[in-house]
């Protein structure tokens, strides 16, 4: 029997507004517990809540940034549940009217591009925290009220290779758009699966096993690969497969049962009354797509059709908005757009994979990556010399002064350079009659001798062309 | 001595002359609170120690011409509030919770210089009709100690009826207000939804609640009104709409041409006989004054309480869900885990009225349920404020009884709370349609010698309506010069 897969995906998508979504508390991490919290963070007696607009902004743009239709009567809901880390035993989120729906992003699984489908985003609060130790259980009340944004796909996924295209699909998009940092390793990105397999020529969907809070693309892959083939065995083995929350253990990459859902929770959703129903204007949606950054796929097509770079180049430098904000300033600072790319994807790249850092949290500026790549193209310094000169500008120095200060400037004055190259003739007699007797590599090690006697700071092109010129004349 | 007979303004001008000292005065309020308070029962807390250090702050500043407010003795509910001054909303589960902030109307009628003397008395979580709910104590009626005071806000019309002060906070859900004032023969305004901040009132249903005040004269509660009404960053629902100076122009108050709409329902033969006639003949009076009466038919009425009990409770569920025993107030004893403290502290911190709320409410959320029961109140709640809103167009004031009764026995109908529930017919629908309304003295019934409000709603918003309406009635009878006797005592 064959089976077709159907996935979905809920993706929680956490925002860096300055302050929570319904109080005036930071949104700040890595303090002390409970340090940004306040009287309606504590869903304390008499406190109501206070809707942050920048976060209907942000959740406005990312409606934008995903093709969605922007909703513009809306109100909020109560999600009713009973939890430590709750500490208003309600959460507030919309269920009647998300901020936005029915968008979508295309991605591209083994040369086939497809759309999938996004049913609806809204915006609601994060909850708290709760950690356990031996006899004690802490609540840490400072994610609690943090903006989240969450983004609920239709049921377009077939297989676990799309889910993952889907998840770096939007991943990217909302990177672009600034109102999140969408990264996995640190919990501003997070997704819940649920998989379900029905016999192919066949409408009826299956039954769904659902998985929560997986952390790396990689692992929603293994366990969406796992969980397709574990839900195919059941089915094969003649048993039926169990709607239930399972979880995904990396180290054996398999699937456990972790609870089976009789019936569904009740959250006796019904219209937030502390916060009236809001209007969003046209007028307002114009403004915040005029804000909107520009997209990556917007950008790659520039960067081949404008810049001449290839299509591979075009989608590393797309991976983050930082990255590519970054070459589009060195580029309007005057930098070849060829090697900018190529420093940002070689050497740049790899001193933030070595240092473990961001873009931004190095001193590195796009004018001084365009000067430096500027010395290159104009000949005062070779690609040599810029490994060098780049330890430099890493480190906030500027590329000018850096080479010169540490003497990597290239020899390009002939009239400095002839009399050596006249020197090295003139004791290498041999290698002038290989020449002559069309053995080019003679070329090679006349060079090779020139760059010795200059320590590699003559310019190999300048050289060349005195070279030639010195034998050809003999 | 009582602060019958004297007014906010009386009072004002005494302490700019220096005739009195807003100790004085303070001293005064805490001295009739001790002749009285032990037959009323309407303070869970006094505010002794702090009030008299603020009055005597006030005194050593002097109160300015424009310090309306300045040392005038107060009272608040004890679901407001109060920073460093216990809040339990009369509710075990909240037993000596003492918050660390104050509600925006404490706050403001701080500012203006009114002293706070103590927190009155409630139903739980103000959840009831006769303040018999409260978890702590029974309020009696000061115009006769075996009746109920009205609910819930009895303990603050109690106060105000006693004469302890010359105004109380109270919270008006479905007729909190209006109710107590009509059985203790006072002054009750319940503003438009949105006219006053609830930050800090400890919600019961958000979208019904609201602060108002409760005094003897209408004076007193339009000046009062004002100084805690208007826009604040800290509620969202409160609305930016201007506050007007009630009081300026009460005394140009008229009701000729005033168009009064009278809805069939709310003078109906389901009236207690003796509350109609009070009622019939306070609109004839208005007629004789000049205004036109109507009578209207309002058919959605009966289906008032069954709909708000089911909204209300349904909010009160969700609202009362942040009592678990582990932040701030009551935690029961001798728990075995976590579950447990949960499950016990509400079972015991919360009382019978509250707990079946919660289970009303929790009950029309369930799915399955909800369609038929929230969801088609809510339609109902749609259908109600149509009909006001349809009166209200060609009628200045709608006006009616506030209760079917007198102030009932106290314990005469604690047990059968649907009956319970009825006495609020005529005041939920007000809430439905989050319209400002008031009930002032009409009268006393012949048969008990009880007081009986009568109830005047307006537009949104139309407060200056209500208290000119509300005014014209004091000046021109005399049903607010008489004063309880407290089993004897004046």
């Amino acid at each position: 029997m064959n089976f077709q897969t159907t996935i979905g995906l809920e993706v929680h998508v956490e925002l860096k507004t300055k302050s929570k979504i319904y109080s005036p508390s930071p949104v700040e991490y890595g303090d002390e517990p409970n340090l940004n919290t306040n009287v309606i963070d504590w869903g304390y007696p008499g406190t109501l809540p206070t809707l942050n607009k920048g976060v209907v902004r942000d959740g406005i743009m990312a409606g934008l940034a995903l093709h969605a239709n922007i909703t513009h009567k809306m109100h909020f809901d109560r999600k009713n549940y009973f939890y430590p880390d709750n500490p208003k035993a309600y959460q507030i989120t919309q269920s009647d009217t998300p901020i936005a729906t029915d968008g979508w992003v295309e991605i591209e699984v083994k040369g086939k591009k497809k759309k999938i489908g996004i049913a609806e985003m809204h915006i609601e609060e994060d909850a708290g925290k709760n950690t356990h130790t031996g006899k004690y259980s802490y609540v840490d009340l400072n994610r609690q009220g943090t903006p989240l944004i969450e983004i609920v796909s239709k049921p377009d996924i077939s297989s676990a290779d799309e889910a993952v295209a889907y998840l770096e699909a939007l991943r990217q998009r909302i990177q672009f758009t600034g109102i999140s940092d969408v990264k996995m390793e640190e919990g501003s990105m997070r997704v819940d699966t649920n998989i379900s397999i029905h016999p192919f020529g066949t409408d009826k969907l299956g039954t769904r096993t659902e998985m929560k809070n997986i952390n790396s693309f990689n692992f929603v892959k293994n366990a969406l690969e796992y969980e397709e083939k574990r839900q195919q065995q059941v089915i094969l083995s003649g048993h039926s497969v169990t709607q239930e929350t399972r979880r995904y253990d990396e180290p054996t990459k398999t699937t456990k049962e972790m609870r089976s859902k009789e019936g569904s929770d009740d959250y006796r959703y019904f219209p937030e009354p502390d916060i009236p129903p809001l209007d969003v204007s046209d007028d307002w949606i114009n403004e915040i797509k005029a804000d909107m950054p520009e997209m990556p796929n917007s950008r790659r097509e520039r960067y081949v059709n404008d810049l001449g770079l290839s299509k591979y180049d075009a989608e590393v430098l797309t991976q983050t908005k930082e990255m590519s904000d970054f070459f589009d300033a060195a580029v309007k600072e005057g930098g070849d757009p060829k090697r900018v790319a190529n420093y940002l994807m070689n050497d740049v790249n790899s001193y933030l994979n070595d240092q473990q850092v961001d873009l931004q949290d190095t001193k590195l500026t796009p004018a001084h990556l365009a000067g430096m790549v500027k010395l290159i193209t104009d000949g005062t310094i070779s690609s040599k010399m810029a490994k060098k000169v780049f330890k430099g500008i890493i480190a906030g120095e500027d590329p000018a002064e850096y080479a010169k200060s540490h003497n990597l400037v290239q020899l390009s004055d002939p009239a400095q350079l002839q009399p050596i190259i006249d020197d090295v003739l003139a004791n290498n007699q041999q290698s002038i009659e290989d020449f002559k007797n069309g053995k080019d590599r003679a070329v090679g090690y006349l060079v090779g001798q020139i760059m010795k006697q200059t320590r590699g700071k003559a310019n190999p092109q300048v050289v060349n062309k005195l070279l030639m010129k010195s034998l050809n004349a003999k | 001595m009582s602060f019958y007979n004297t007014s906010i303004s009386e009072l004002h001008q005494q302490l700019v002359n220096g005739d009195v000292s807003a100790t004085d005065l303070v001293k005064r309020a805490f001295d009739r609170i001790e002749e009285t308070d032990d037959k009323l029962q309407a303070f869970l807390a006094l505010n002794k120690e702090a009030a008299l250090k603020r009055a005597a702050e006030i005194d050593k500043a002097g109160v300015a011409d424009d310090q309306l407010l300045a040392g005038i003795p107060l009272a608040v509910k004890d679901n407001i509030l109060t920073k460093g001054l216990t809040t339990t909303a009369a509710s075990k589960i909240l037993e000596n919770f003492n918050p660390v902030y104050d509600a925006t109307v404490v706050e403001k009628i701080k500012q203006a210089g009114a002293i706070n003397v103590g927190k009155t008395n409630l139903d739980e979580f103000a959840m009831g009709s006769s303040t018999e709910n409260s978890a702590f104590k029974t309020t009696h009626n000061p115009w006769n100690l075996t009746r109920v005071p009205g609910g819930s806000s009895g303990g603050s019309a109690a106060a105000v009826a006693a004469g302890d002060v010359l105004g109380a906070f109270g919270t008006d859900t479905g007729g909190s207000i209006r109710m107590p004032a009509s059985f203790n023969g006072i002054v009750g305004m319940k503003p438009t939804y949105g006219r006053v901040s609830r930050w800090g009132v400890i919600a019961f249903g958000s979208s019904f609640d609201q602060v108002g005040w409760l005094t003897k004269s209408v004076k007193d509660n339009a000046i009062l009104m004002q100084a805690i009404s208007g826009l604040d960053k800290h509620d969202m629902t409160s609305a930016n709409k201007e506050v007007p100076n009630w009081a300026a122009s009460l005394d140009n108050a008229s009701v000729k041409g005033l168009r009064i709409a009278v809805p069939e329902e709310y003078v109906s033969d389901k009236l207690d006989p003796d509350v109609r006639e009070v009622v019939e003949a306070a609109l004839k009076h208005y007629e004789s004054l000049g205004a036109t009466i109507d009578t209207v038919k309002m058919p959605h009425t009966k289906y008032g309480v069954p709909a708000y009990y089911i909204l209300a409770s349904s909010e009160a569920s969700s609202n009362l869900q942040r009592y678990d025993g582990i932040r701030y107030g009551f935690r029961a004893k001798d728990v075995k885990n976590l579950d447990d403290v949960y499950v016990r502290s509400r079972t015991e911190g919360f009382g019978e009225e509250v707990k079946r709320r919660i289970m009303l409410g929790t009950f029309s959320l369930s799915a399955g349920f909800y369609d038929a029961y929230f969801n088609k109140a809510a339609k109902v709640r749609r259908l109600m404020a149509n009909d006001f809103f349809n009166v209200l167009k060609d009628h200045d004031v709608i006006m009616g009884a506030t209760g079917a009764t007198t102030a009932f026995e106290i314990g005469s109908e604690v047990d059968d709370p649907t009956k319970m529930y009825f006495n609020d017919t005529l005041t939920v629908p007000v809430n439905m349609a989050g319209l400002p309304a008031m009930s002032i003295p009409a009268g006393f019934s012949k048969k008990d010698g009880m007081p009986v409000g009568l109830q005047i709603i307006g537009k949104q918003f139309d407060e200056q309506t209500l208290y000119n309406t509300a005014y014209v009635f004091e000046q021109t009878t005399d049903v607010h010069k008489r004063n309880p006797k407290l089993g004897g005592q004046d």
